[in-house]
């Protein structure tokens, strides 16, 4: 509740300030170091062969030329990766992912790589590897590959999650149901129900930043990796276990960051890096080009989604139902599972149930993209709830105030959800001038909601005072766009002390234990939770040191401000000892002073977006153009509004590429026809309008602070709220996403005859 | 293969390197002379994060040989700032938060200073149109265009 008294009156000094980001001076100036920005005495170039088939049985492969070639210090098979899983699964999957074993998967799958002293010798030295490939049948589409008789893409795969057992492989690698009470016995008291189907393209996450990477791996087992990357401790385990060193062994340390948006939260190349180096002895450098990372690094699934929703003439939704098959590339996923999770999440239903069908497909592996799987459910959910509102004749912002879930709602994916922001978005979306706004000739009007879990997750940080009293804070989740700046604030406010005074950085593994990577929303949101403590943890110590020095009992001093005071007339004489007091004379009152802390930060806090967008259509060529667009989304609590709106308005963009322009095109061939930003056109500067932002703060009763995760949701609504302004511009109700002008067009002209 | 000596003006600084004569000028600054400020995204003139000047031109470094700064001069991020005082659109993408993860901000400060060079007072369309050689993925563009229009407004009044 937005004034739950625990948040109400809560005053704070640096949080909810703007001041400027402790990296900013560093990435103006061209002087922070990403993942290509790093060299190495001796370093090796490497580069990777990669399929040019979209599945094929790998017969033979012969490196000798290659091995020969002056310059050439290793080349790898998958030889030189064997299998060290030991039965793990998921694992296996990465390895194989990593480098093609007996057969290629997918256009663009690793095959072999070399290590050259240079980059003009290993590009000859791949040219001199012989593969015989024998060329097998594939299927790239997700409802192809459900057919009976579709390519098995990988033939140790039986669906889980159906019973009994199946007997044969499958593509269908999971079936997950989600939901409750009957929607048979609901769609029967509905007065209408309206079914759609939809399909939604694969795209991209397309950081700007190609995968790169330096590994050094000495014969003495002992390596070291520096990577771009959203979770290097999660690297160094995952790349210690496919090269079979000890994880302590392995220290990695991530780079700046330049995007990831979850495509950074998977290994890719690295352990290609790391045996090349292990192999040749010497640090081996890898930068993937743009083509390579379209071709074999996680896009996000391509969709085939079937919607049902059943309503009462007074708008009361009766029974509302989905089937949703989403491809994982060519390795099993929870894409399917998340969709089926997400796609009626922002609704309270008394019937509700999903479906969702993981396929696997001769398509790269897919990887998270920010809230991954939940836009293309949106997508179909948040276009037919319009449908079903014109069909009864209601506003659809007052339609879905209806059937809003709430505080108590048992959601659509099982658990009940305390305070959550989805009423109050939508208010704020009925009180906001956009939705006055004149719109102007070929203009049309569509909004849409949104939902993200968040998470939490394993973290671990350190706060350390210096002897001038200012503060280093080691964090190990990886900062993607001003988490660094916000946990200064947070250390900030709960020492009582100026922003200035607090350095904050990512430490390698070799510094602190295990933090999961930045995924789910949860950099700000855990990190900030487990800087509380280690701050409390060390203004614990702060206290002692004081009640030591003035020799009084520990529990007379309070921590006030930045200072420690003591408590009470008797200690009236007693002058409070700053923090840089406190620090100064620390060598004389029992050393160091620190604070530490290590937890599992649950209770993320769940997220809801509403979004406002107006479109123009051109009549003649059905070009669109975005003129008008608002996010509305709860925050939880913003620790430094700039980062929030900032996550805001780039999800909207890249929800706006998606539904218009962005897609993979495979050609009958089974490859890619478009690895380049040339022709993957991704928003540029002059496509977008300002993006207007409103945040809203309902607190997150399970963080100190309130805080929720934001950096996802904001890409869920776009596809539908265009999909919305759309139908509301140009009569047409886009089913296929982009809703390109040829798409829109086609539903156009089939809508006139 | 033998490099080919070239004779170049870099940032201000009469500079000399030795290059392949099919290495990118791209590849030159960020390997031979460490400048590293300028990235790679595409290496296919489509995403503009190695933009620099030569001769005062906007150019995508990936698409020019290095051989072919020989007498020219090369204007990279590192030379934007004037000492320690920053360049105003510098301190204007740090203060309106016109950065996230900041891979794209080298080649949109440069891209934003040639188009103040020509044109001190453009509209935000004229903004949005000389920018639109530069993809960014993380802000949408909203603050960047802010934080160009700022810094207009700032040099106008000087």
């Amino acid at each position: 509740m937005a004034d739950d008294p625990k948040f109400k009156n809560r005053k704070f000094k640096a949080v909810g300030t703007r001041p400027p980001r402790p990296d900013g001076l560093d990435k103006v100036t061209g002087r922070a170091k990403y993942g290509a920005d790093t060299f190495a005495p001796g370093q090796l170039v490497a580069l990777v062969l990669r399929s040019p088939h979209a599945h094929a049985q790998i017969k033979r492969m012969d490196t000798s030329k290659a091995e020969k070639l002056k310059g050439v210090k290793a080349v790898i098979t998958s030889k030189d990766l064997p299998d060290v899983t030991n039965g793990d699964r998921d694992l296996y999957d990465t390895l194989e992912n990593c480098l093609a074993r007996d057969r290629a998967l997918y256009d663009g799958h690793a095959v072999a790589a070399v290590a050259a002293i240079d980059e003009s010798t290993a590009r000859k030295a791949l040219n001199l590897i012989r593969v015989t490939y024998k060329v097998l049948p594939h299927v790239t589409d997700v409802d192809e590959a459900m057919k009976p008789g579709a390519p098995i893409v990988q033939p140790r795969v039986y669906t889980r999650g159906v019973s009994p057992k199946p007997k044969s492989p499958s593509n269908v690698a999971k079936v997950s149901e989600f939901g409750h009470g009957d929607v048979e016995a609901g769609f029967k008291a509905a007065d209408v129900v309206v079914e759609k189907s939809y399909k939604t393209e694969q795209t991209h996450q397309g950081y700007i930043e190609p995968h790169a990477c330096l590994a050094s791996v000495g014969p003495d087992g002992h390596g070291e990796l520096w990577v771009t990357t959203q979770g290097h401790f999660v690297y160094r385990n995952t790349c210690a276990a496919l090269l079979g060193m000890d994880v302590a062994k392995l220290k990695v340390t991530a780079s700046e960051i330049g995007g990831g948006f979850g495509g950074k939260t998977h290994v890719w190349m690295e352990p290609i890096a790391l045996a090349l180096s292990r192999k040749a002895n010497r640090p081996v450098k890898l930068e993937m080009t743009r083509d390579e990372v379209f071709r074999s690094t996680g896009p996000t699934s391509s969709t085939s989604i079937d919607v049902k929703i059943g309503v009462k003439k007074n708008g009361t939704i009766t029974a509302a139902s989905a089937e949703l098959r989403y491809q994982d590339g060519a390795f099993p996923g929870i894409w399917a599972m998340l969709g089926a999770m997400t796609a009626y999440a922002c609704y309270d239903l008394k019937n509700v149930k999903t479906l969702g069908y993981d396929v696997l497909v001769n398509r790269p592996k897919v990887a998270a993209y920010r809230a991954p799987s939940a836009p293309m459910a949106a997508f179909a959910v948040e276009s037919t709830i319009n449908e079903v509102a014109a069909k009864i004749g209601m506003d659809p912002v007052d339609f879905r105030i209806k059937n809003a879930a709430k505080e108590g709602t048992k959601s659509s994916y099982g658990p009940t959800y305390g305070p959550i922001g989805i009423g109050s978005t939508l208010a704020a979306v009925k009180k906001h001038p956009h939705m006055r706004a004149k719109l102007g000739k070929n203009q049309g009007r569509g909004m849409a909601c949104g939902f993200w879990f968040n998470f939490g997750g394993e973290t671990c940080t350190d706060l350390n005072i210096g002897v001038d009293g200012t503060v280093t804070l080691t964090v190990g989740t990886v900062d993607v766009g001003g988490a660094r700046a916000s946990l200064s604030l947070i250390a900030a406010e709960e020492l009582g002390i100026p922003y200035e005074r607090v350095k904050c950085n990512i430490a390698d593994t070799g510094s602190l234990g295990h933090n999961h990577m930045t995924d789910g929303s949860r950099g700000t949101f855990s990190s900030g939770m487990s800087t509380i403590f280690a701050a409390r943890h060390a203004i614990e110590e702060l206290c002692q040191r004081a009640a030591d020095t003035w020799d009084i009992p520990v529990k007379d001093v309070v921590w006030n401000d930045g200072n420690a005071t003591a408590k009470g007339k008797k200690h009236k004489q007693l002058q409070p000892l700053s923090l840089g007091d406190l620090a100064g004379g620390s060598e004389n009152t029992g050393g160091p002073i620190a604070g530490h802390s290590q937890i599992v930060a649950d209770g993320a806090g769940v997220s809801f977006a509403s979004h406002i967008c107006d479109i123009e259509v051109d009549p003649e060529t059905s070009a669109t153009k975005v003129v008008r667009y608002t996010v509305i989304q709860d925050a939880g609590k913003a620790i430094h509004p700039d980062y929030v709106e900032g996550q805001f308005q780039g999800g909207a963009a890249q929800g706006i590429g998606w539904a218009l322009n962005e897609e993979y095109i495979y050609g009958d061939d089974g490859r890619l026809q478009n690895p380049g930003f040339l022709d993957y056109r991704i928003p540029v500067c002059s496509d977008l309008p300002f993006i207007d932002t409103q945040i809203l703060e309902i607190p997150n009763p399970n963080h100190p602070y309130g805080i929720r995760g934001v950096g996802e949701t904001s890409i869920v609504p776009p596809l539908a709220a265009i999909g919305n302004a759309l139908s509301d511009v140009a009569g047409v109700r886009m089913t296929h996403v982009p809703m390109s002008p040829p798409r829109i067009r086609k539903a156009v002209k089939e809508n006139q005859a | 293969m033998a490099g080919t000596l070239v004779s170049t003006v870099i940032n201000g600084d009469s500079t000399e390197f030795v290059c392949q004569t099919d290495e990118t000028l791209l590849q030159v600054l960020r390997n031979r002379l460490g400048l590293t400020g300028s990235k790679e995204g595409c290496g296919t003139g489509d995403c503009g994060a190695c933009s620099v000047t030569l001769d005062g031109r906007l150019v995508c470094s990936c698409l020019v040989f290095g051989v072919e700064a020989q007498g020219r001069e090369v204007g990279t991020v590192e030379g934007l700032a004037d000492g320690d005082a920053l360049h105003p659109l510098q301190s204007n993408f740090i203060k309106h938060a016109a950065l996230q993860c900041g891979i794209c901000t080298p080649g949109f400060l440069i891209a934003s200073k040639v188009l103040l060079d020509r044109n001190s007072n453009p509209t935000d369309e004229e903004i949005r149109f000389a920018l639109a050689g530069n993809l960014c993925r993380c802000t949408g563009y909203d603050k960047i265009v802010r934080a160009v229009r700022a810094t207009a407004n700032e040099l106008g009044k000087k």
